[in-house]
């Protein structure tokens, strides 16, 4: 409803053939609000004409996982064959990270783990190789964080994961773009499925890789991999198109075959792009880190929920903060990694052998060197108890001091935003009837994208109440719904502000990259003592998430407004305010927009999480499902969630598309 | 708790092996009959491990972690999975996951049932430990509202709970839709002007019962026991008319003669459940899980050690383990 509302005036001329169309479909929609009063149907989609979907998708999992069989072996046989593969490389790292080996010689002879000293100092070489002093600055504080606070082991744990997790969905995720960039046919047959893949929530599906992998770290590995893998197909398709005509022709003048084209031209010049999507995959994948711990992965996403378990907030934000410092030292590492300029192959002749491997003589010499002199120094083996820094008993008391003084100030502006918005809101979307919102989207689909797009959002939407969903689906449209627009209220002007000064963007974006990877479960609980299990806490918990992109793609829109146009304009006469609002903003509209785009699938990400918090929207469905280990539930209700993200994304997109094209931004 | 599952497996194992067997013969001799040294033998029957579960409260993570320390001294390997609550009947039924250590009778019991059904899990005997979950309110409301513990109060102090979503009415303070609990059925059964907030997780919910008790505010919320919060907390169970199994499924019984769920909660068993292939893989470890007891009293204690001093969990049961010798020896199983 909201976007469609939003939709309905939009800018340009407004011809009148849409006048009366928008007319006639919102007339309709008032009417069968109006009849809703005596064909209750309208509203409450009536459970006898439910599609029992779910029913059917559960009765074929189960043939899946008991009968299905290739003759030879079955599927489940597959399945657990291909967990115990990538049990091997799990296992692998976690000895050397965190557990060492005992060797089968009895008598507790083992192998220790590699010291914490090594695994920093390794981490700060390669930091300084590829990226100087200030990145090994960066990455030698952020795993010393680990160390002095005590997260060395569960860190440990979690690396491990990544470890094995990031280049399993780099590789898989890169062949499949590769295929894409090959062949149209697959790219788009492969383009809905990652659609799926990204939107559809992690809790949908974990009860099924659950049954088919086993319990245990393997099935939270392969649920992250799913989960991380999709941006790497869409950058490698995007990055292999990007490529430079003139490279392509060149490498075609040289008679190379398709074999040698591929490895040899497209992808060392596509190297730049493919990095962003390696990016893409370590962020997702320590997204995931929570949930994961939550079906048997251990490491830190465990610490933060025993943690929070016991309300012992300062315990769950440092092993939070460590999920945090992880992600960014990775993150800073892997994008210097990418920009760093190889050494040209003539100069590389040139060089002596330890020259050219300076990299991995030096990792090699810290690690083994630091190993040894832990045989020695036992402090270097297990970083001594004694000696961590604890502050977590400092964010309890500060939490209860906030709740003691300050609550009835809190607790004022809950009520009062309770009372005369979100309440009112949340009545106005249940009691819409779907028929009605189902047409209005349909034709605002028309309008923006012609009728393909308006048979996909309607058809969408139509699906939601088929499946017996529409309550719950409204009641998530009004969560995220009211969350997006304080996202974007709070989030569009600190975007703005850092368009304008450049100190202020390092800080707006270190926030807001803190934000999103420190988990939401951290601080929801805080969240909860101060503001009460319901949908407030939520919102606040859904908006803080759905910042980011409010912020980075405003900032970046602004940034990317040419710059001729704002110099004509202010020889124009135009004042600064004039210049923001009438040609900045307006020409950086559609950016925003995908900004918008990507703060409503953000939040609609989130659902999952408030749920944890006791929601009762579709989140709560999809986690009610996976308690009960009802697989067919489970995923209806996530594809549900799922289609919430298409229809938003689908009209926004086609409007950000053409209202580019009508500015000549293209 | 600086304690992830991978690091307790590595000693787990490091513990094992000679150390279990020599505790193993140790009990043996101090047994009544020192019978065969066959029999020392004869378990562990399989070196493969016996997988526990390990759910989301301190609870069960000592109850399981003392069963599976007990097992560590029989001689098994024992690995301890993460896994759902209620999602780990699936991995029962299958093997995937061997042992699970509580299910309580309020929460599981529906699910197990089906589950026993099946016939691919057995029911492993009673913990010993006593379920009690109910209506629970701080001490302090009582000032404001001296009727209670009665239920029959409860209406008269809706207003002491409410909260401006749910006025006039009073707010209860509900567990996660999963546990079930069938809360919404006994407020309008009872006639109670309350409604019923569901927290989505066990930390949600004690987050804001801590955080009432922290201001002194009217609280009434699902509290459950064994647990930490009414060791800390002082405060009441609310007396609905006593639990009967009629009372839940005969509409007639109790104060509402049209509706059933017209009492409180049931207070039950802790049972353990294991895959039935079990039973004939590792008898005697099967056994040692039968014979199981631990009391309400002790286990409070553990947990508010835990929780509540911040003691790590495999400190807590270490301790008890070495100052209860004589009670988990005598589970092992003698012949």
């Amino acid at each position: 409803m909201t976007l469609a509302g939003a939709m309905a005036p939009g800018p340009g001329p407004l011809r009148r053939p849409w006048l009366l169309l928008w007319a006639a479909a919102l007339a309709i929609l008032v009417a069968l609000w109006l009849a809703a009063a005596w064909q209750p149907w309208l509203t409450v989609y009536p459970e006898a004409w439910i599609l029992p979907l779910r029913h059917w998708i559960s009765d074929a999992m189960r043939w899946l996982v008991k009968d299905a069989s290739f003759g030879l072996f079955t599927f489940k046989e597959l399945t657990r064959a291909l967990a115990w593969l990538l049990d091997l490389p799990l296992q692998a790292c976690l000895i050397l990270l965190s557990r060492g080996f005992e060797l089968p010689l009895g008598a507790g002879v083992t192998v220790p783990p590699l010291s914490w000293l090594g695994v920093l100092g390794a981490m700060t070489f390669a930091a300084w190789r590829a990226g100087g002093s200030r990145l090994a600055l960066l990455v030698g504080l952020c795993f010393g964080y680990l160390v002095v606070f005590g997260q060395w082991d569960s860190a440990m744990v979690t690396l491990s994961s990544i470890l094995v997790a990031v280049p399993i969905g780099v590789v898989c995720g890169g062949l499949l773009g590769i295929q894409g960039h090959r062949s149209p046919a697959f790219e788009r047959a492969i383009t809905p499925v990652l659609d799926l893949m990204q939107t559809v929530p992690v809790f949908a599906y974990l009860v099924p890789v659950l049954f088919l992998f086993g319990f245990g770290p393997v099935s939270a590995m392969i649920a992250t991999i799913i989960y991380a893998m999709p941006p790497m197909v869409r950058i490698t398709m995007l990055a292999l198109r990007g490529v430079d005509r003139q490279v392509v022709e060149f490498g075609r003048m040289t008679g190379c075959s398709p074999r040698q084209m591929l490895w040899k031209v497209l992808l060392p010049s596509a190297r730049h792009s493919l990095m962003v999507g390696v990016n893409q995959v370590i962020m997702l994948s320590l997204n995931m880190v929570i949930i994961a711990s939550m079906i048997g992965a251990g490491g830190l996403g465990h610490d933060v929920l025993t943690s929070l378990r016991r309300l012992a907030i300062g315990d769950g934000l440092e092993a939070g903060i460590a999920i945090t410092v992880l992600a960014i030292s990775l993150d800073r590492l892997s994008q210097a990694a990418a920009n760093r300029a190889p050494t040209p192959v003539h100069l590389r002749q040139q060089q002596s052998f330890v020259e050219r491997h300076a990299l991995l003589l030096g990792l090699a010499g810290i690690l083994v060197g630091s190993y040894l002199l832990a045989f020695v120094v036992p402090g270097l083996r297990s970083y001594p108890a004694a000696l961590t820094i604890d502050t977590g008993p400092l964010f309890d008391d500060l939490v209860e001091w906030i709740n003691v003084h300050l609550f009835t100030y809190l607790d004022a502006v809950k009520s009062a935003l309770l009372i005369h918005v979100l309440i009112p809101f949340k009545r106005f979307l249940v009691e819409a009837p779907w028929p009605g919102v189902a047409l209005v989207l349909g034709v605002a689909g028309l309008r923006i994208g012609g009728p393909r797009l308006a048979l996909l959002v309607a058809g969408l939407a139509v699906f939601i109440a088929v499946t017996g969903n529409w309550e719950k689906a409204m009641i998530s449209v009004y969560l995220c719904g009211i969350s997006v627009v304080l996202a974007m209220a709070i989030g569009l002007p600190i975007g703005i502000l850092a368009a304008r000064s450049e100190r202020f963007h390092r800080v707006a974006q270190n926030v807001v990259d803190t934000l999103q990877t420190l988990p939401s479960f951290v601080y929801l609980i805080p969240v909860v003592m101060l503001f009460q299990v319901g949908d407030f806490s939520a919102m606040i918990a859904i908006t803080a998430y759905a910042l980011a992109p409010a912020v980075r793609y405003t900032d970046h829109g602004i940034r990317r407004v040419p710059g001729e146009i704002v110099e004509a304009s202010r020889m124009a006469g135009c004042k600064p305010g004039q210049i923001l609002r009438k040609v900045q903003i307006p020409l950086a509209m559609p950016e925003i927009m995908l900004g918008v785009n990507q703060t409503i699938m953000m939040a609609l990400s989130m659902l999952v999480i408030t749920a944890l918090v006791g929601t009762r929207d579709l989140g709560q469905e999809v986690y009610i499902a996976l308690t009960r280990a009802d697989i067919g539930h489970g995923l209806v209700a996530g594809l549900c969630v799922a289609f919430l993200a298409i229809i938003a994304d689908r009209l926004i997109g086609a409007w950000a598309a053409r209202r580019k094209q009508e500015l000549g931004l293209d | 708790m600086a304690n992830p599952l991978g690091t307790h497996r590595g000693t787990a194992l490091a513990r094992l092996g000679t150390a279990g067997r020599l505790a193993g013969a140790a009990c043996l001799l101090s047994g009544l009959l020192a019978t065969s040294p066959a029999w020392a033998a004869s378990y562990p029957e399989s070196d493969d491990a016996i997988k526990m579960t390990i759910h989301d409260w301190t609870g069960q993570y000592l109850t399981t972690h003392i069963m599976g320390s007990v097992l560590e001294e029989m001689g098994y390997n024992v690995e301890y999975v993460q896994a759902d609550y209620l999602a780990q009947f699936a991995g029962l039924e299958t093997g995937d996951l061997d042992v699970a250590m509580e299910i309580w009778e309020t929460t599981g019991k529906q699910a197990m049932d089906e589950s026993l059904k099946t016939g691919d899990t057995v029911d492993l005997g009673e913990t010993g430990m006593q379920a009690i979950e109910e209506w629970w309110y701080p001490a302090y409301v009582k000032e404001q509202c001296p009727g209670l513990p009665d239920w029959k109060a409860l209406n008269d102090c809706a207003e002491v709970f409410a909260s401006p979503e749910t006025q006039p009415k009073g707010r209860y303070l509900g567990g996660p839709v999963t546990w079930g609990g069938m809360d919404e059925e006994r407020v309008e059964a009872l006639g109670l002007d309350y409604e019923v907030v569901h927290a989505g997780t066990d930390a949600a919910l004690f987050a804001e019962i801590q955080s009432a008790v922290q201001r002194k505010q009217p609280v009434l919320a699902w509290v459950y026991t064994p647990h930490w919060a009414p060791i800390k907390f002082e405060g009441e169970w609310v007396e609905f008319p006593r639990y009967t199994e009629e009372c839940y499924e005969d509409p007639s019984w109790g104060t509402n003669p049209d509706k059933a769920y017209d009492c409180g909660k049931p207070r039950g068993w802790i049972k353990a459940v294991g895959w039935a292939g079990g039973e004939e893989k590792w008898p005697a470890a099967y056994q040692a899980i039968r014979n199981f007891t631990m009391t309400n009293q002790d286990m409070g204690e553990m947990i508010g050690k835990v929780d509540l001093d911040g003691m790590p969990a495999d400190v807590v049961v270490q301790q008890w383990m070495d100052e209860n010798q004589d009670t988990w020896k005598s589970w092992i199983p003698k012949q």
